[in-house]
């Protein structure tokens, strides 16, 4: 395949198949082939946790132009669910340790809820993916990551605070500093605090028993049932942990108490908390102007008023593009990151995370965050 | 203001006629899944195959016309069933890349950032209005009672002829408003971006059809570049007459700025309906005119994916007859002698008398 895909990587192959880009052909022909977007085929499905919100693991190998990832990186997924022509996006963490370019991968996912009877994305992949499927994934993308690589290995503690399914790149990144050679003699202390409903809900439950048994400076902490975070027990795990850099990752509950343990970073300090949280979409009831609009690039938020969000962006000065003004053009298709959307002339409603939507004919319904 | 509508609604029918209208649109999109979205997987595969057979046909010499026709269809269905509208956003709903009209680029000179504005904003969002619709003998042509006549007009034919051959680049260069550069309404600092645009999509454009291919044929490089070439016009050609048919036979009407203030919804409809024209056939012209062919539903509906518009015509045809409206439908035959004599009659100047029965409607249900 080597140089093969040097040749359909070529620039002369780009002209031939100018104007639609080359993977356009090839995937007509192999799914798994692709010069420039990234696909996945499943390998390996292993079951985690059982229960309601059962969690899996999927083994991907990725299209040759996967670039690698950092650990504690995550990646875009889209699947087409049986039933919905739609192909539908999410995003996940990765579990595996760090990968070098075209390496397999692996995603650790809990099914959620189906939610306003909206089709769930992680419960089909949780529960429906099986060797063979093959998924759309983007680059790795995200900054949640360790900064020390194992050429430059750091010599401060770490420490990781995770909560459910926050686990992930926390795991991520312990499995890279292990397969590069971490252990005992390393005199950096890695300390792993993780919040599960229960035993039985425990992600790596064998694999972080084996850690905890090993010769290496890792102390493995796991607090199951209803004990919620609280400083007292981290401050008694953990007695330096306000100078300790730490990796918080789990449900915006978790990740509140966590920062409010962590007062006032001073600028020494600073940067020493890192904090990744999993946002459930905001459902708001119809109707209701409540809530502020945010439009992410440009910086500007201000209190929704129920106008389309065009035309809130442009009180607030800014000159999307747009043309029609009545939902027919789609020069003002922009992406909606957060909140719930009513298209003002079908009436639906839309929480989706990380949706295309027509500004023009879009109005907010309580929070709502605009890629703008 | 020459125009006077004989079909006229009251502003209470308009609001109903509205409210039938988006009951129907609101159903389809309801409706919208897997079927839509195999079929235009369908086409795209069918396209991409008639593309490399067309290809590859140009290296056994007496295969040279079958060559040229696989790459005429498939550049007519990449431009029409699978760029116009995926470009429309017919098919954004899949959350599909390459079927995205934020992504999709088609096989021909304009470069799809400037088609969209011209067309999907400008085109249909104004669709004839004097003085605003662009698409309206664009720029060139005097197709319409309500542009003044020029001498310059006496040439409308000639016109017509050169905007067909060369449609392609008509289209690309169509975004310049040239007509309104040369009346000083437009400046070279506004076009700057849109011509850098065309600029970059014609070199890669012409390099492909008539250097690249060519030149991988090795000695056969002329007979590939007029294979080319051939298929690039003929795809001009039959582009150039489905979309007259969609706006210029006899009957259909067009509309001034002022009846068009403050439209409501159905008033827009109502204009959609009026301004454009179907043209009647079998399944196979509907597929390969992208389905143009029903222009009055594509109006009324542009974001509706196209294979739609036949079932949805059946309603359209029902809700027009309840409402005394006109539905302007006939075989490719008679729309296009009816746009060909429009294009003649353009040309010469009014006669005062006369001044043009707008709409002889009455031809206009024959073919139903």
């Amino acid at each position: 395949m080597g140089l093969a895909q040097t040749l359909l990587r070529s620039r002369a192959v780009a002209a031939l198949a100018t104007p639609h880009p080359v993977d356009r052909y090839l995937e007509l022909v192999n799914p798994m082939w692709a010069v420039q977007e990234v696909r996945a085929v499943v390998t390996g499905v292993r079951r985690e946790t059982g229960g309601e919100h059962p969690v899996t693991t999927l083994v991907l190998q990725p299209t040759p132009t996967w670039r690698g990832h950092r650990a504690g990186q995550h990646v875009q997924v889209g699947v087409e669910l049986p039933g919905i022509a739609t192909r539908l996006t999410r995003v996940f963490t990765i579990s595996s340790a760090a990968s070098a370019p075209g390496e397999k991968i692996t995603l650790t996912i809990r099914a959620h809820d189906h939610r306003d009877g909206r089709p769930s994305v992680s419960r089909h992949l949780a529960t429906a993916a099986e060797p063979g499927t093959v998924l759309h994934l983007s680059q790795a993308m995200g900054d949640f990551t360790l900064p020390v690589s194992p050429a430059t290995p750091g010599i401060d503690p770490l420490l990781f605070i995770t909560g459910g399914s926050g686990i992930t790149p926390a795991m991520s990144m312990l499995r890279t500093l292990l397969r590069d050679g971490y252990d005992g003699r390393a005199g950096r202390p890695v300390m792993f605090l993780h919040y599960a409903r229960s035993a039985d809900d425990q992600i790596f439950a064998g694999e972080l028993a084996a850690i905890a048994a090993a010769d290496n400076d890792v102390t493995v902490h796991l607090r199951h049932g209803h004990q919620l975070f609280n400083e007292p027990d981290l401050r008694r795990t953990v007695p330096g942990y306000r100078d300790t850099d730490t990796w918080v990752c789990g449900p915006g509950g978790l990740v509140d108490l966590v920062r409010a343990a962590y007062p006032d970073a001073s600028p020494a300090r600073a940067g020493r908390l890192r904090v990744e949280f999993f946002k459930p979409p905001a459902s708001a009831g119809s109707g209701s102007a409540e809530g502020d609009v945010t439009f992410a690039r440009a910086g500007r938020a201000a209190a929704n008023t129920g106008a389309s969000l065009l035309e809130q962006a442009e009180v607030l000065g800014l000159r999307p593009p747009s043309g029609c003004r009545m939902g027919i053009c789609f020069s003002c298709t922009a992406r909606k990151t957060e909140g719930t959307v009513r298209n003002v002339v079908t009436g639906v409603e839309s929480s989706m995370p990380d949706e295309d939507i027509q500004i023009c004919v879009s109005s907010p319904v309580g929070d709502c965050v605009v890629d703008l | 203001m020459t125009t006077t509508h004989p079909h006229t609604l009251s502003p209470e029918q308009l609001a109903t006629f509205g409210e039938e209208l988006d009951a129907i649109r609101q159903r389809v999109l309801a409706d919208l899944g897997a079927a839509d979205a195999d079929y235009i997987r369908r086409v795209v595969k069918a396209q991409r195959g008639f593309e490399v057979a067309g290809r590859a046909l140009f290296y056994v010499p007496p295969a040279w016309p079958l060559a040229v026709a696989a790459l005429s269809v498939s550049k007519i269905l990449d431009n029409m069933e699978i760029g116009h509208n995926v470009m429309h956003g017919q098919y954004d709903w899949m959350g599909d890349p390459g079927l995205n009209s934020r992504m999709f680029e088609w096989d021909t000179m304009a470069p799809s950032e400037n088609w969209k504005y011209g067309h999907n904003y400008v085109h249909h969002t104004y669709t004839n209005i004097v003085g605003k619709d662009r698409d309206i003998g664009y720029g060139i042509l005097r197709m319409d009672e309500d542009q003044e006549w020029h001498p310059y007009y006496l040439g409308n034919p000639l016109y017509a002829f050169l905007l067909m051959t060369f449609f392609e680049w008509g289209v690309a260069l169509h975004d310049l408003e040239v007509d309104e550069l040369v009346a000083g309404r437009r400046t070279w600092a506004e076009n700057r971006q849109i011509a850098a645009r065309i600029w970059r999509k014609v070199r890669k454009q012409t390099f492909k059809d008539y250097v690249l291919f060519p030149a991988l044929t090795g000695p056969l490089f002329p007979l590939t570049f007029a294979g080319n070439v051939v298929a690039n016009l003929v795809r001009n050609v039959w582009a150039f007459n489905i979309i007259f048919c969609g706006h210029f036979p006899s009957g259909v009407a067009t509309f001034s700025m002022e009846e068009c203030e403050d439209e409501t919804r159905g008033h827009w409809y109502y204009r959609q309906l009026l301004g454009s024209a179907n043209i009647t056939g079998s399944r196979l012209m509907h597929v390969m005119s992208g389905n143009l062919s029903h222009q009055i539903e594509h109006h009324l509906f542009p974001d509706l994916p196209a294979r739609r518009y036949p079932e949805i015509a059946e309603e359209v045809r029902e809700i027009c007859e309840r409402y005394d409206l006109p539905y302007n439908q006939g075989p490719l035959h008679k729309q296009l002698a009816s746009v060909a004599g429009k294009i003649f009659r353009m040309a010469l100047p009014p006669r005062r008398k006369t001044a043009e029965p707008v709409a002889p409607l009455a031809e206009t249900p024959a073919a139903a």
